[in-house]
């Protein structure tokens, strides 16, 4: 054998070590994020346990578990859906406006804006929305929507005047969904096939009929994915609400008023810091629920997206 | 041939032409419905910039559409009213979106002064009595490094666990494993921040002892909500890389590692970088996880295995609940904090759109 053949082997030899080693260490870091999120899991379930099953006397409040997380998971889940209502036609309409009216140059940039406006910081959201928002629209909106509108429950009861209540909270979360609703529709909008869309101008079809037969149905499951991606956020979303609203203990329908039911998310950023104990467990427990909660709606988000009842899948 | 057209012209007016709105009506109708939409509020209640503008555009969202539905037929009648409608949606969106970027530079440029980019919350009683007396003192100088060192962490993390996971994806994943990761990564997308938070915090209580709070646990925390956002913008870069790049690396006999080293990571480090970048963007301004991980410290804390360490979302939060007195010096601190983070995701998210640019192979620029 020659000594070129020799170093030839040699180096097919470390070569497939290498080849091997790289393998593993990718593979192993796909298995760590298994890994992770199993513990995830498990240590919630674990240190959230003592806090649902465990004895109340070491708690604040009476309350048991099921009693104390009722009120939060409303909230949640009304803030949450308050802010996908007013967003999601805003998002449909800005998506529209971005991938079929405005010029060219000008929908690159708004792209742009909207992605960074996904970036801003919840916090920032969060006290812009208490220092204008919430003063704007308690002296402007809510004393007139309370007077003539007051006899449908949603805007019954004292309105506030502070303004920190869950209507206002709703409309600075949809603020924060809307570039992701945005973002993820101007994606599909764009997509559609040009064919589709000439096919339908040559019929003869205006512009509104040419994006409600083409782009319309071919963009419609990545809307509606979107939205629940957005409606995902909303859930999880703390400071912002924690800033903004003014939480009592109970379920409230009213969106007028400064008691309202807070959300898991927020209760937990107010109340963490100062707890201790087995509070803290309750406290886990209830992040708990959150997690599964978001965990289901991005379930039922990926369903609708992959369910391809249009063009655009995924 | 040129004076029978234009006579045929003049005589039959094209049907191209003919029960068209003409092209100045609109413009003529926006103009309209502002004028009265500014006099007619101001003749009832004076200046009032919302309800004219609100009026403004629902006149002549009406007036567009009854002059196209009389001159025109219905359906263009019904797309001049979407068209308007879209517009008129898109115009209310950018109104809160430029408010938030307005006050929070006008609110926030007040503390862009020395002692807020070298100072921290520890106070001197002169600073004290010169807070009572309308001074704006103290910094954010520890909350700025607390970021830092936080967020390097949580990179530190998810940058090789992330890329790697996503070479795993395209390169090698097929079967079960791979099948499992994608759906997990796109579980642990959703984790809600605040829960990556609680996670942290748990771990790190069995290991560091009950009520503890540390820098390393934000990091984890904010690293348990990157590493998704990075394996998902990866593997979509590494997908974009045409396989007869590969295929001809390996037909020329080199090992799979080193082609995806040397030819695959090459083509797409213009993406993966501007997916690290915007990643990083995005937990930067994280409040929730490090508000129950890492806690607020009055003063510099460099170590973060041990100790609280305030990062500047937290720093914000706590100067605007909790201001002290007068209330004015810690919300304009507040503000302060929330500009530099503002202007921070900015920077990066501009940088992402340089590198995307700058890294692109030269083929494809």
């Amino acid at each position: 054998m020659s000594p070129s053949k020799q170093s030839e082997q040699n180096l097919k030899r470390s070569e497939s070590l290498a080849d091997r080693l790289f393998s593993a260490v990718s593979r192993s870091s796909a298995i760590s994020i298994l890994l992770v999120l199993t513990g995830v899991a498990i240590f919630l379930t674990v240190v959230g346990w003592s806090g649902i099953f465990g004895d109340i006397e070491g708690m604040s409040g009476s309350d048991t578990f099921l009693e104390y997380v009722g009120p939060l998971v409303f909230g949640t889940v009304y803030a949450a859906t308050l802010a996908l209502l007013i967003a999601t036609p805003l998002a449909f309409a800005v998506a529209l406006f971005i991938s079929h009216y405005a010029p060219r140059r000008l929908a690159q940039t708004l792209g742009y804006v909207v992605d960074l406006l996904a970036a801003i910081p919840s916090v920032v959201f969060g006290i812009w929305g208490i220092t204008v928002v919430a003063p704007l629209l308690s002296k402007n909106v809510y004393p007139w929507a309370n007077d003539n509108l007051g006899f449908i429950p949603f805007f019954s009861g004292t309105a506030s005047t502070s303004g920190r209540t869950m209507l206002t909270a709703g409309m600075v979360l949809a603020m924060m969904i809307l570039p992701i609703i945005t973002a993820i529709s101007r994606e599909v909008f764009l997509q559609t096939p040009r064919l589709h869309e000439e096919a339908s101008l040559a019929l003869g079809a205006t512009k509104w009929e040419m994006i409600r037969q083409a782009v319309i149905p071919y963009g419609r499951s990545g809307v509606i994915s979107g939205a629940m991606l957005g409606l995902g956020r909303a859930l999880g979303e703390t400071m912002a609400v924690a800033i903004i609203l003014s939480p009592s203990d109970g379920y409230f329908w009213s969106i007028l008023t400064n008691q309202n039911s807070n959300t898991i998310a927020s209760n937990i950023a107010l109340k963490f810091p100062e707890a201790y104990g087995l509070d803290v467990n309750r406290l886990i427990a209830t992040g708990l629920v959150l997690f599964m909660l978001s965990f289901a709606v991005n379930v039922l988000a990926r369903r609708v997206a992959n369910s391809g009842f249009s063009g655009a899948a995924g | 041939m040129t004076v029978t057209s234009e006579s045929a012209m003049t005589a039959a007016p094209s049907s191209l032409t003919t029960g068209k709105m003409p092209s100045w009506m609109p413009g003529a109708i926006c103009g309209l419905s502002i004028v009265v939409g500014v006099v007619g509020v101001y003749s009832i209640g004076g200046f009032k910039w919302g309800w004219m503008a609100i009026v403004a555009a629902h006149l002549y969202l009406l007036l567009v559409t009854v002059a196209s539905r009389i001159i025109e037929d219905r359906r263009q009648a019904v797309d001049r009213a979407m068209r308007t409608v879209v517009t008129i949606a898109f115009t209310t969106v950018t109104i809160p979106l430029i408010s938030v970027f307005w006050t929070v530079i006008t609110k926030g440029i007040s503390r862009f002064d020395r002692d807020f980019f070298f100072g921290t919350m520890r106070i001197t009683p002169e600073d004290m009595l010169a807070q009572m007396e309308g001074a704006q003192v103290g910094g954010a100088l520890h909350a700025m490094v607390g970021t830092l060192i936080i967020t390097a962490i949580a990179a530190i993390i998810s940058i090789p666990l992330g890329l790697l996971t996503a070479i795993y994806l395209v390169e090698y994943g097929e079967g079960k494993l791979a099948n499992a990761t994608t759906r997990l990564v796109d579980v642990m997308t959703g984790i809600p921040s605040i829960v990556a938070g609680l996670f942290a915090y748990a771990v790190f209580e069995l290991i560091l002892g009950p009520g503890t709070r540390s820098g390393i646990s934000g990091g984890v925390a904010l690293s348990l909500l990157m590493t998704p956002v990075v394996v998902r913008s990866s593997e979509e870069m590494l997908r974009l890389v045409p396989n007869e790049l590969r295929e001809a690396s390996l037909a020329l006999g080199v090992a799979k590692w080193r082609t995806i080293l040397k030819v695959v990571l090459p083509t797409s480090v213009a993406g993966i970088t501007t997916g690290i970048t915007l990643a990083i963007a995005r937990v930067i301004g994280e409040t929730a996880p490090l508000l129950v991980t890492a806690g607020i410290a009055q003063d510099l804390n460099l170590n973060p295995f041990s100790g609280r360490m305030t990062t500047l979302p937290v720093y914000s939060y706590y100067e605007y609940v909790q201001p002290g007195v007068p209330p004015e010096t810690g919300i304009a601190r507040a503000w302060g904090s929330a500009l530099v983070l503002v202007m921070i995701v900015a920077v990066l998210f501009t940088i992402a759109k340089i590198l995307s640019h700058a890294l692109k192979p030269k083929g494809l620029k």
